[in-house]
């Protein structure tokens, strides 16, 4: 392609506290309609807002995790337009002293590690919602529901650094890793807790100034935000190819199209008209404060992702999967600190665990096997009580019954079989049972080898040590 | 002397005595509104049920011994004032209909003393104007003169006290709206300090500027009524967490020393003759009580008006965005379209002073003025500020006349917005600069009018200025004057 994609992200970040960013309110998603609501969220005559210092300490989360300055002294401003969601015409938001800014995160796309900036992060409320009606008696109606109104909400503003759609996915999910780690937002795209507007320019290949423009809205998948910049960069190049110019406009996703369509243009764009708030007082951070907060913070997926290749020397697949999710991670390290054999864990943890999980839908928080039930399995497995064979069923057992396993084994019987005599008396009848195949192995055809072991193991019920089987059979076959 | 014109001090005696019950006052005060409220409009609603069953319950508590200051004492607040369960209507038709679920913390803080409430009282719309012309329920007039104003926007509290409908009102001044109507109706008016009293529950004009404060007979019951509603409220980010000092403790009588400037830029050719004579008359007061004079200057006053009616509507324009028809007040029913509804519910709800201002400060937040105006006036704000800062550094208390001229006639200026925007101009910069003043009687003109001498204190001196206050009150009869209706 002649052109130089650019694109910019900005993402609203939907805060996990339990009570609203100006009222006492409940965040609880789900409620009767309007039942969370007082006289400030509902924007009646003469309340007034006051700051729940939660929002901050999240903010000020957000801002040491993508390494933004924290302003010591930042101020909320009004967003004036009317919306009828919008319960006091105006929504209170951050202007020109966001609480956050100047940050950098790190994206990786085809091995590369690519700095992208973060402009800003600011603190603001969010709208309620409105409920249409089409009924025979009504006609058309719409209500309004009130209770999302004043839910606090993070925007955090991109740089246009991102130069593929590909790029902007891997930022996305950067971000929505290290909120999902931070505890700060349940990163839920779909009910809207993580949604993001892209906006997307083309300019030719060399140019250093960027072209027009289109902000990107309603795109609330990692797929659909692909989907919808590829479509655009299309839309683009098409106009730009036959000499047309591409408008400054907002435009809408149609995930059920996978296009984009024309919301407003740049004449019929509000006028905000943003003026400081004179009900909010500024908010004053202190180095202190800052220091607290930092010193709270969970250790981030990148630090993570280097400890568990350095410290616990596991591969870097390893090490990426594991440290994906908080969930995953934190599971991870509550097993390794149960039974220090970070490659054993890491194995069932990549392995039985999640695609049991994946097979049943369910979380990794919600896990019957928990790390105390997976870490006794694994010792028992280190101290011979069962082959890693028979680990398997008595993991399919736990996850079932979330039993003890080493009451699993005694149940069932399964004792991994570490008699010499007995495993002897085996190999011995398998062996005397097909005397043309051990003088094939005598012959040179060593191969066999691992037929004679399945068959004792499967004599024994798989409960016999594999390497006493390997060890006696050996001796026999040479004999 | 008859009930209704007590001040509260004195009928607070009474009835702690048990002489008199809140009952007895009560009736007292609601027969005197029945006699006058025709010709002086200074009421929207009028509560007697709410009253008396205060009254009731506040005999009952004056009965157990737990009384407080407040009482028993049949009090009306402005209708910017929420009140629960009671029509609040901020005098505009938009909220013609509008019954508050919550107390404004400065109501709940006088239910909690025992007040009586005897209703809600009139003003301009949304609190915009210098006259109460501008109230959708119809005119105020001066209790002096009943073809005058009572001044604005809170005259219905001024007029109420006048007219002793009611033994103490409060008010709201957000450019002079206490103080300006106290002294056209010949009443003391107090805008405490910016974060001295809580504005949760009161309805916004312009929020930086806004501030509660007493409408009285004389300066004891203004301390008084400071004191009940003044204190920080956790509901209202602005307000100051500072401990309230027993402000009648302040009231010594003693002024000698008392260092008070005279700033040379209130002191302008214009100035009524009337009004220069009461100032003079005032300062010799003073003087013969030991205070000393300091001539001083506020340099940057001349930019007062134009600062103030940038900020105040910049604010109010989204302040009164809230009033959309959606959620509650008045909507058009025969609206097609949110857009349609938005406007013709809008258009229907406020009067033209309102609309005046929404688009006035509209304007000034507009993208590419923004700079040019707000922000401009903003820093001259700072500067106005400044120069009350400096001033006492050298001086406890500033005196000026409270309005360049007494009470206009009704319909005089309510088609000159600027001449009317001009009657608040000595006013205007203590609301800029945050600082707190009062408005004491000190003279009645010729017409028989009454005239008001301001004293301006610094941020939180209130009690500075209610001590000089009270010692000019002690000196002089004019709170002793009454209206003759």
């Amino acid at each position: 392609m002649k052109y130089q994609v650019v694109i910019g992200l900005e993402v609203h970040v939907q805060l996990l506290t339990n009570t609203k960013i100006f009222c006492g309110c409940s965040t609880r998603f789900g409620s009767e309609p309007n039942s969370q609501t007082c006289p400030v969220c509902l924007g009646l005559p003469g309340a007034l807002p006051v700051l729940n210092k939660k929002v901050v300490e999240f903010a000020i989360r957000a801002g040491l995790a993508t390494n933004c300055s924290i302003t010591p002294r930042s101020t909320f401003a009004r967003k004036n337009y009317f919306y009828p969601d919008l319960p006091k015409g105006y929504q209170i938001s951050q202007f020109d002293l966001p609480i956050c800014v100047g940050g950098r995160l790190d994206i990786e796309v085809d091995g590369e590690t690519k700095p992208i900036g973060i402009t800003r992060i600011h603190m603001e409320e969010d709208a309620g919602k409105l409920v249409h009606l089409d009924t025979m008696e009504a006609g058309e109606k719409s209500y309004v529901d009130l209770n999302r109104a004043c839910t606090p909400l993070l925007e955090v503003v991109s740089e246009p650094d991102m130069r593929s759609a590909d790029e902007a996915v891997a930022y996305l999910k950067k971000l929505h890793q290290i909120v999902t780690y931070l505890g700060i937002c349940d990163g839920n795209m779909e009910e809207g807790s993580f949604r993001c507007d892209a906006n997307v320019s083309l300019m030719p290949v060399g140019s250093d100034t960027f072209g027009t423009r289109a902000e990107l809205k309603n795109i609330n998948s990692f797929r659909f935000v692909k989907q919808a910049i590829e479509y655009e960069i299309e839309r683009q190049a098409d106009i730009l190819d036959e000499g047309g110019k591409v408008v400054q406009e907002t435009r809408l996703f149609d995930p059920a199209s996978g296009a984009t369509r024309s919301m407003r243009g740049k004449e019929e764009a509000h006028d905000y008209r943003y003026f400081p708030d004179p009900d909010l007082v500024p908010i004053v951070v202190d180095a202190e404060w800052i220091e607290a907060v930092r010193k709270a913070l969970p250790e981030l997926p990148d630090a993570k992702r280097t400890r568990y290749q350095d410290e616990l020397g596991l591969p870097e697949y390893d090490a990426e999967v594991l440290a994906a999710s908080r969930d995953i991670a934190d599971y991870f390290d509550a097993c390794v600190a149960l039974y220090p054999q970070a490659k054993p864990v890491s194995n069932w943890v990549m392995g039985e665990l999640l695609r049991a999980l994946k097979e049943d839908n369910r979380e990794i928080a919600d896990c019957p096997v928990t790390p105390g039930l997976l870490t006794e399995m694994l010792k028992l497995v280190e101290n011979g009580t069962i082959s890693g064979k028979i680990a398997k069923t008595v993991f399919d057992e736990m996850y079932k019954t979330g039993k003890d396993p080493a009451k699993i084994v005694e149940e069932k019987g399964l004792v991994q079989v570490s008699d010499s005599g007995a495993i002897e008396k085996i190999i011995d009848e398998i062996l005397a049972a097909d005397p043309d195949k051990v003088a094939d192995y005598r012959g040179g055809k060593e191969k066999l080898f691992g037929f004679f072991v399945g068959q004792i193991m499967k004599a024994s019920k798989g409960k016999a040590n594999p390497a006493l089987v390997n060890e006696i059979l050996l001796a026999k076959l040479k004999g | 002397m008859e009930l209704h014109e007590l001040t509260l001090h004195e009928l607070h005696e009474l009835l702690k005595k048990r002489e008199v019950s809140s009952v007895e006052a009560t009736k007292a005060l609601l027969a005197r509104i029945d006699a006058v409220e025709d010709r002086v409009k200074s009421f929207i609603t009028v509560t007697p049920e709410e009253a008396l069953k205060n009254a009731e319950a506040a005999d009952q508590r004056i009965a157990s011994g737990e009384m407080d200051m407040l009482t028993g004492i049949p009090v009306a607040l402005k209708d910017i004032f929420l009140t629960k369960g009671i029509l609040t209507t901020c005098a505009s038709r938009i909220l013609s209909n509008f019954i508050p679920p919550y107390d404004a913390t400065a109501t709940a803080r006088l239910k909690e003393r025992g007040m009586v409430l005897l209703g809600k009282l009139n003003q301009d719309e949304f609190a915009m104007g210098s006259s109460s012309e501008t109230s959708w329920f119809g005119k105020t007039r001066n209790p002096w003169n009943l073809d005058c104003i009572p001044g604005g926007s809170s005259g219905g509290s001024a007029a109420a006290i006048a007219a002793r409908q009611a033994t103490a009102t409060l008010g709201t001044d957000t450019g002079g709206s206490i103080r300006q109507p106290a002294s056209h109706c010949g009443c003391v008016g107090l805008k405490p300090t910016y974060g001295r009293v809580s504005r949760y529950g009161v309805i916004a004009f312009a929020s930086s500027l806004d501030q509660v404060g007493p409408i009285t007979r004389d300066v004891t019951d203004s301390a008084i009524m400071l004191g009940a509603v003044a204190g920080y409220d956790p509901r209202d980010s602005t307000s100051v967490n500072i401990p309230v000092p027993d402000y009648r403790k302040a009231l010594t009588g003693e002024v000698k020393g008392l260092r008070i400037g005279l700033p040379r830029e209130y002191f302008i050719e214009g100035l009524d003759p009337e009004v220069k004579k009461a100032m003079d008359e005032s300062i010799a007061t003073f003087r013969s009580l030991g205070a000393e004079f300091v001539e001083m200057s506020l340099p940057h006053t001349d930019y007062a008006i134009a600062v103030y009616y940038l900020i105040a509507t910049a604010e109010a324009s989204s302040n009164l965005a809230r009033y959309d028809g959606v959620r509650f007040g008045h909507r058009n029913q025969d609206a097609r379209g949110l857009l349609d509804m938005y406007m013709v519910s809008r258009d229907e709800g406020f009067g033209a002073e309102v609309k005046r201002r929404i688009m006035l400060g509209t304007y000034a937040l507009s993208s590419g003025y923004y700079d040019a105006y707000y922000l401009k006036a903003q820093k001259a704000r700072t500067l106005i500020m400044q120069d009350f800062v400096t001033a006492f550094e050298s001086v406890d208390v500033i005196l000026t006349p409270v309005t360049p001229t007494p009470a206009f006639r009704i319909g005089e200026k309510a088609n000159d917005p600027l001449q009317m925007y001009l009657s608040d101009i000595f006013t205007i910069p203590v609301n800029l600069a945050g600082t707190c003043g009062i408005s004491v009687p000190a003279g009645i003109s010729s017409g028989g009018l009454p005239i008001g001498l301001q004293l301006i204190g610094k941020h939180f001196g209130e009690e500075t200025i209610l001590r000089a206050a009270h010692a000019f009150e002690q000196a002089t009869e004019w709170h002793k004057r009454k209206a003759l209706i």
